[in-house]
């Protein structure tokens, strides 16, 4: 097994790109996003505890909270960021149903809200769900949910 | 087309959906060292010894700061606050020390190793400890704090950080003589902000003195004056660069976080030093929403009008006064509601206790006091079996009525309450507050309530706007209001292009807000912005019109008054073939000869408010603000019976906002305010334990609403009565969904539970209790 002291030299893929990094062992994968070395600002910091979703990206498809998973252990891993979403649905349903105003949390629910209209199965249920990992101060929710529906049927038709 | 009115996309929506807007925490300075602070472990104690020694020895740290290393008082209103605790603590979590080094590790290490020795002091735990007699005083030295903005009355030897007092009419002798008088006593929580984006700021002292800051507040240009203030320096040496804020709520109006990297920096030699708060500071170290008691009398006749009022308002302030005498100004001025009550007394307490200090939020004292008064009116319709909407429609104030504080009201500066609740009848199908029965177990409910608010401001309070005309002949707005999710923005950008007669599209505004190039904008708070900064614009714009019309009269050798534009051209009125394009004239005005005239264009233009003034001591006379939003908002909920849960099915407000620039926006902030006040009204409050521990510090602990829990559908309508001396005569809307929609919660879940519900959050627990009780008492 490889030891896990001290910087750690790794490659990970991100948005479809290999990146080289330099991380510590406790280093989170929200920290090593939003380094220096890579950039990748959209995903916000909003409690790093698991509690708000701003910091939702996607691994293999799957939303995880960034700030509750360590770099190391993602190495590998298809890791999706918003700044990967290109054209998404999602992105222009934001848009049009007002599903955000500070455009905190945006980052998070657009991942979240992605991740849920690829799976085979978002009726209502799954839809309420998925969407409660992650806080919105802003919106009534409605928008968001509205906005994440109308993708989910899309896609569906 | 015109723009106004229109529901426009966001200036900043594509950044905001592809990762590429840009939030304070998100553009570091390389190399930028940080700042990590040590909160309090007591809410109320005397400081004997702090040790710096294991924490100065990591390696990686550059500096620690103790109380004893800054020896000022800071706050908004009454000096009271120091930066770094001195020689005593007042809340759980008050900044106590502060540690530099080069990345947040090594800070957060060496923070975790300084060590502190208390002497516990009698914890101050609630309003009713502080105003006990023997009380332990929070502030000794109350007698000696420096008063920063008259007006505030600092009790001596008590916990009594100001009072603001309303007098009309003669209270007493109405009082005795009415028919029908209710008395009702509310108490609220203190509650957090919460906004998504925890509070940061960086700070970096130049070699050439110049301070810059950036900060994700709502008030640069205060930020600019206090520092300057506390540390002597020039207002124009300080910068305060603040991009686009992850919302604010009025918890990043004071300044708070930029006095702490200040000092940083300046213990480093100017270092660039960022301190990010973690939630868990951000909770319970940063400023909350003030908690609030209130007993509530009104007196009416038999067919409901209401005759006079006695109302009392102790609000809890927490540890440091910050604005709350400015809020509880706010709250006298305004303590009738929305309604004409011609004899009145109503006296405003800021309260001190071992609490984490509290500043602005979302209403500006508007929302708890609303709570308080809309309980009121909700009891008296029941006692004397009115119809409560009913009940407001007839005791709405009307164009001639004086408010509280005796300020004269017109229909351009109030609005149409009444309008709105004839509204408010047909969009929720009112049928009285009469609960009806859905089964056995369940019963479904609506209550209503209504507000009005003004934007209290200081009758100084300024704005600006400054245009440039780029070659093509678009233009480039700059304003000192901030954007943290109102679209104040895309407003001010709507503003100038309808002005202008151009498209949305040709006005380019940065997202920023630079102290040292946009104009002075007073705070981004009170939904001031569309009023203030909309008059700027309106201002500069108009500047730049006389000027391209100067120049284009000067080429085409006619008068300026012969001129007219449109589609970006400038023509004669009766022949438009005679034409100049603004491009043509933007960046100067070239002859076929070659020779020019001319120079870039630029409109400037400014706003101060006028006709406002500071309410009097004794009876509170005086204009607290330009003018009243009024608005009517209903909650239809579904009460399980068994488990006193209970389903908001409908949310609904109808606002009278003058005109509306921004459909789509306007509902959107007005959805959202509902669902924050209804996470406030059900869920919303921070617990401290018996020895003041602040309990509330995390998400999990501190609940916001989420998806799944917001009402089942929203209904939202706007009446509109021209504001006349505002842009287009909107009127401000930004924080008043929040305002009622916790007091019709309260009062439809105390019809359907038949008990009133005067204390928040509306728990399921807290609903049993209060039924246990009125049980209890129905029995004894
Ligand atoms: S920052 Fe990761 S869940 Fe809040
Ligand atoms: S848009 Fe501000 S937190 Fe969601």
């Amino acid at each position: 097994m490889r030891s896990l002291t001290g910087p750690q030299a790794m490659t990970l893929t991100i948005n479809g790109d290999a990146r080289q990094v330099v991380v510590y062992p406790g280093e989170t994968l929200l920290y090593t996003l939003r380094g220096d070395a890579l950039g990748l600002t959209g995903a916000k910091p909003g409690c790093e505890n698991g509690d708000c979703g701003a910091c939702t990206v996607l691994i293999e498809q799957m939303p995880v909270k960034s700030c509750m998973v360590l770099t190391v252990e993602v190495e590998g891993s298809d890791i999706t960021t918003v700044e990967g979403l290109q054209h998404a649905p999602i992105q222009q349903a934001f848009i049009d149903h007002g599903a955000f105003q500070c455009g905190y949390c945006t980052s998070g629910f657009l991942m979240v809200g992605h991740a849920l209209s690829q799976q085979p199965d978002h009726d209502q249920g799954r839809l309420v769900e998925w969407l409660r990992s992650n806080i919105c101060r802003c919106t009534s929710y409605q928008e968001i949910t509205d906005a994440v529906r109308a993708v989910c049927s899309e896609i569906e038709s | 087309m015109s723009v106004i009115g229109t529901s426009v996309t966001r200036k900043e929506a594509p950044n905001k959906v592809t990762g590429r807007a840009r939030y304070t925490d998100d553009v570091n300075v390389p190399g930028t060292w940080h700042a990590v602070m040590v909160p309090s472990q007591q809410a109320h104690a005397r400081i004997m010894a702090i040790n710096t020694e294991s924490a100065q020895n990591v390696a990686g740290v550059k500096a620690v700061l103790t109380g004893c290393d800054v020896a000022i008082l800071t706050g908004d209103v009454i000096e009271d606050r120091p930066p770094l605790a001195h020689e005593k603590v007042r809340y759980w979590g008050e900044p106590v020390a502060l540690v530099v080094a080069h990345d947040e590790a090594s800070a957060r290490r060496a923070a975790g190793l300084i060590e502190v020795r208390y002497q516990p002091l009698k914890v101050v735990n609630s309003i009713q400890e502080a105003l006990a007699a023997n009380a332990p005083l929070i502030h000794e030295r109350i007698s000696e704090y420096q008063v920063a903005t008259p007006p505030a009355y600092p009790k001596r030897a008590s916990n009594l950080a100001d009072e603001a007092n309303v007098v009309k009419g003669d209270v007493d002798m109405v009082w005795e003589q009415s028919a029908i008088r209710v008395q009702v006593r509310v108490k609220l929580p203190q509650v957090d902000h919460a906004a998504m984006e925890p509070r940061v700021a960086k700070a970096e002292i130049l070699a050439d003195g110049r301070v810059l800051i950036h900060s994700n507040t709502q008030a640069p240009y205060e930020v600019q004056k206090l520092l300057a203030k506390y540390f002597h320096l020039d207002p124009g040496q300080i910068i305060v660069q603040v991009p686009l804020i992850g919302g604010a709520f009025g918890g990043k109006a004071t300044v708070h976080l930029e006095i702490l990297a200040y000092l940083a920096s300046k213990a480093v030699g100017g270092h660039a030093v960022k301190i990010a708060n973690t939630r868990e500071a951000d909770l319970a170290s940063s400023p909350v929403g003030m908690g609030l008691e209130a007993d509530i009398g009104l007196a009416a006749t038999k067919d409901g009008r209401l005759m006079a009022a006695k109302m009392r308002y102790f609000m809890d302030i927490g540890a440091y006064a910050d604005s709350a005498p400015r809020i509880a100004r706010a709250i006298a001025a305004q303590c009738t509601g929305p309604y004409k009550i011609e004899h009145l007394h109503a006296d405003v307490y800021c309260v001190y206790t071992n609490h984490t200090y509290t500043t602005a939020f979302r209403g500006f004292g508007h929302m708890p006091m609303t709570f308080a008064i809309e309980r009121a009116m909700d009891e008296l319709a029941r006692t004397l079996h009115i119809d409560p909407l009913e009940l407001r429609e007839r005791n709405a104030l009307a164009p001639g009525d004086t408010t509280p504080t005796q300020a004269r009201l017109t229909r351009s500066n109030l609005g149409d309450l009444p309008l709105a609740i004839d509204h408010m009848r047909t969009l929720i199908h009112w049928n009285g507050p009469t609960p009806r029965v859905v089964d056995d177990r369940h019963i479904r409910a609506t209550g209503v309530a209504a507000f009005w608010k003004t934007s209290s401001s200081p009758p100084n309070a300024i704005s600006g706007a400054i245009v440039t005309m780029n070659g093509d002949g678009s233009v480039n707005l700059s304003i000192g209001a901030v954007e943290f999710g109102a679209a104040s923005k895309t407003t001010a950008a709507q503003i100038l292009a309808e002005q202008l007669r151009i498209p949305l599209e040709r006005v380019f505004i940065r997202e920023e807000v630079n102290t040292h190039v946009d104009p002075e904008h007073w705070k981004t708070v009170a939904s001031l912005s569309t009023y203030m900064v909309g008059r700027a614009v309106l201002d500069a714009a108009n500047d730049l019109i006389r000027q391209l019309k100067d120049l284009a009269a000067t080429v085409l050798r006619c008068s300026a008054d012969d001129l007219d534009y449109g589609n970006e051209k400038l023509f004669v009125r009766d022949d438009p073939s005679i034409q100049l394009k603004f491009s043509d004239l933007a960046l100067g005005y070239k002859y076929q000869e070659g020779d020019s005239i001319g120079g870039q264009l630029m409109g400037r233009g400014h706003f101060m408010i006028r006709h406002l003034n500071l309410l009097d001591q004794e009876t509170g006379q005086g204009r607290p603000g330009p003018a009243w939003t009024v608005g009517v908002q209903a909650v239809e909920v579904e009460y399980d019976r068994m488990t006193h849960q209970y389903q908001i099915l409908t949310a609904a407000s109808v606002i009278d906002a003058g005109r509306v620039i921004n459909p789509a926006a306007a509902v959107g902030q007005v959805m959202g305010g509902m669902n924050m006040g209804l996470g406030v009204a059900s869920r919303e409050v921070i617990h401290y334990d018996a020895q003041g521990q602040f309990l509330s510090n995390q998400f999990r602990t501190y609940r916001l609403m989420r998806v799944g829990e917001q009402p089942q559908e929203y209904r939202v309508e706007f009446v509109e009565t021209p504001q006349v001396d505002s842009p287009f005569g909107a009127r401000p809307l930004g924080e008043h969904g929040v305002l009622a929609i916790g007091a019709a919660l309260a009062n439809a879940l105390s019809s359907a539970a038949e008990v009133p519900l005067n204390t928040l959050p509306l728990t399921p627990e807290a609903i049993w209790q209060a039924r246990r009780r009125r049980l209890h008492y129905d029995t004894v």
